[in-house]
């Protein structure tokens, strides 16, 4: 077992002060430092007791539902005529997305480390959800920010957050999306540091946050990997995720990044087109700033002012992305491309009709991604996909994009 | 340059008095106005100008100070812009330190050396930024240091004793400790904790020590000032300048001579600071 790290690995990462080369790090205000490094510590411990990952393993088996299936869809890859199409179904986890394997990890830590209130951001309100699912489920109080514009198309959600025992907390600042209820949660924690857990719902913020985001979403491509082997008896040729700040994407990737072979795309968000301001691609068209405690890709103006993305879709609506997203880009091992708002929504009514599977519009993107490269592939070649999250939430969305009348 | 921060402490400390710090926002609401309220501001009785240099995500900041950020970027300030507001402040004053204040992310985009530089040509002594601990003084704090531009780092109630040497260790002009756990423009605490908090960092540092967050009233000010060597306003003073605004958020007339009259009733309660520790 006691194997020399490699030393070409991908899978290292971050170091000691949280960094993916240039990325990541810990940006934030003195009053929070303190609070990172002890939670850094616990993270340290937890990770390598025994007791702390069986109630995590636990937990995943009979709250959440692992391991998700993996599925080979097997009209849609009748319908694009090219490689092999499986999903890995996350949107099948207790409250339809991947968001939960990082919740219930967190919750966790906050026990050990004696906190009583639980505070988080959402965007598409997947994240608060799942938030607000294992506060009450550990019986502690929750308050989620979540952006206004984002209160407002995500209604479904709000009301389950509610119910569930959260407090909505509307952000009006900014464009009231998913980033100005970042700086709002970071504001509520530096106020409230002796009691509070800050919950963070994807793999960026300071360090210790985005590796340990991963660490929890990991489990994701290790399941994957496996089924795969079970099912073709291969490695796929093919992986491919949405990005909004990249958790999903990272629990996917993460145990095929040194799998030379496995060819790996992230899917940011086109919205309508690069050429404006209205999308989300901070890959693809952002650049390297500070934002929420870490250097990563940002949607930033000339003079470092963050600009507001666009996303028909709120999960992926940040104008920034995890630090080793950004890393894995400038070094050259995953591709990040853009789905533009109309390919996602036509992806998510192929789906609807072809699988029976309703998806949520985030990983509409990524299989928009997929529907553009499955024909171009051999029938003997696999492609595995990410299917993050189901699409109730979004039905509303779409009903009225499409012009049906709910 | 440190040595005119050095300075003025010095001199203000021989009038036995504490130091009267004010915050305002560069560019609010426009640059002319702005470039007004500095020039105000010493000749009210500031002793030293942190000037707040607008960014569209302040997550340490409370509502005043956002909404100043936004009226200043909405104005087309920019960090160029502030760093000329300095230029043009220091053709009249030599003597008044000027600290900019703010987040680290537009100072990286326009460049570490190429900011160094037109600060130092623009007059500034010190940088507070907000969201660059001592584990990233590789970022700024040390090149800034190596051009004799100050670092001022701020303290928080969270910051033991076990980790007041490290935020100390590079720290220079003075040090800047925040009275509470929050953002700006919160309620000020008892200043009996304060007086506590300035006398445990005061074991640590020869460093002077100013107290901010909070501080809103004349009657603040005498109260911190009777125990910490200087006392930060931001939070009155931009409230101040936005009361004074159109709808629209235009300057008016009652602008400036509003800022002027805060401060000169700041300032009486910094000269009364010792006499109320004396009581
Ligand atoms: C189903 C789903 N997928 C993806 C995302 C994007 O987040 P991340 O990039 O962290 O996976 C979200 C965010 O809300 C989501 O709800």
């Amino acid at each position: 077992m006691n194997e020399a790290p490699k030393l070409n690995s991908f899978r290292a990462g971050p170091d000691e002060d949280g960094r993916f080369g240039i990325f990541g790090g810990r940006f934030v205000a003195e009053t929070l430092m303190p609070l990172i490094l002890d939670l850094q510590d616990e993270w340290d411990k937890a990770k390598n007791d025994p007791a702390f990952k069986a109630e995590l393993d636990n937990l995943g088996a009979h709250y959440i539902g692992r391991p998700s299936p993996l599925y080979f869809a097997e009209r849609l890859t009748a319908e694009l005529g090219g490689a092999k199409i499986y999903f890995k179904r996350e949107e099948l986890n207790h409250t339809g997305s991947h968001k939960i394997n990082n919740c219930i990890g967190q919750i966790l830590l906050a026990k050990r480390m004696g906190k009583t209130r639980i505070i988080a951001e959402t965007g598409a309100g997947q994240h608060g959800v799942a938030s607000a699912t294992v506060a009450a489920r550990f019986g502690l109080p929750c308050v989620v920010y979540m952006g206004a514009t984002d209160v407002e198309r995500q209604a479904p959600n709000v009301f389950r957050m509610k119910l569930l025992g959260a407090e909505v907390k509307p952000v009006t600042a900014g464009n009231g999306t998913l980033k100005d209820a970042m700086n709002e949660a970071l504001r509520d924690w530096v106020t409230n540091v002796d009691n509070t857990y800050y919950l963070i719902g994807t793999a960026a913020g300071p360090h210790p946050y985005p590796e340990m985001v991963r660490d929890f979403q990991a489990v994701i491509g290790q399941e994957a990997k496996d089924q795969m082997l079970a099912a073709e008896g291969r490695l796929p040729d093919l992986v491919v995720a949405a990005v909004g700040g990249g958790s999903n994407a990272i629990g996917i990737f993460h145990s095929f990044l040194d799998d030379e072979d496995v060819k790996i795309v992230g899917v940011e968000a086109g919205g309508k087109g690069l050429e404006g301001d209205e999308h989300c691609a901070s890959i693809t068209a952002g650049s390297p700033g500070v934002l929420h405690g870490n250097r990563t890709y940002l949607l930033q103006d000339g003079d470092g002012q963050i600009k507001e993305g666009h996303s028909i879709s709120a999960g992926l609506d940040y104008p920034g992305i995890g630090p080793e997203h950004s890393w894995l880009n400038d070094v050259g091992r995953v591709e990040y491309v853009p789905i533009m708002d109309h390919e996602a929504l036509e992806a998510f009514q192929v789906l609807t009709r072809l699988e029976g599977i309703i998806p949520a519009l985030e990983p509409s993107h990524a299989l928009a991604e997929v529907i553009k490269r499955a024909p171009k592939m051999g029938k003997d070649e696999i492609i595995l996909m990410n299917l993050s999250g189901r699409g109730d939430k979004d039905i509303f969305t779409v009903g009225k994009i499409l012009g049906m009348g709910l | 340059m440190t040595a005119r921060m050095d300075r003025k402490f010095a001199d203000v400390a021989s009038e036995g008095r504490p130091v009267l710090v004010t915050y305002f926002m560069g560019g609010d609401p426009d640059f002319e106005t702005s470039l007004s309220i500095m020039k105000a501001l010493p000749k009210a009785g500031a002793d030293v100008i942190e000037l707040g240099m607008p960014f569209s995500d302040p997550m340490a900041d409370g509502p005043a100070i956002q909404l100043a950020g936004q009226r200043s970027l909405k104005g087309g300030q920019t960090l160029a812009k502030t760093l000329e507001i300095a230029r043009r402040f220091r053709e009249e004053d030599q003597r008044t330190p000027i600290v900019l204040m703010g987040y680290y992310n537009p100072i990286y985009i326009y460049g570490v050396d190429r900011f160094l530089t037109a600060a130092l040509d623009a007059g500034i002594d010190g940088l507070i930024v907000v969201d660059l601990p001592p584990e990233m003084d590789d970022e700024l704090c040390i090149p800034a240091l190596q051009k004799g531009i100050s670092f001022i780092r701020l303290a928080t109630p969270t910051t033991d004793d076990r980790r007041l040497p490290k935020v100390l260790e590079n720290t220079s002009g003075f040090v800047y400790y925040v009275s509470m756990n929050g953002i700006t423009g919160s309620a000020l605490p008892d200043p009996s904790l304060i007086a506590g908090a300035v006398e445990r960092i005061k074991t640590h540092t020869k460093l002077p020590v100013c107290v901010g967050f909070g501080v809103k009233t004349a009657e603040h000010a005498r109260a911190i000032g009777a125990s910490a060597d200087g006392v930060v306003v931001g939070t009155a003073i931009v409230n101040q300048i936005a009361s004074s605004l159109t709808e629209e958020g235009k300057a008016t007339d009652a602008t400036v001579p509003g800022v002027e009259a805060l401060v000169r009733g700041l300032s009486a309660g910094v000269r009364s600071a010792r006499l109320a520790a004396a009581e």
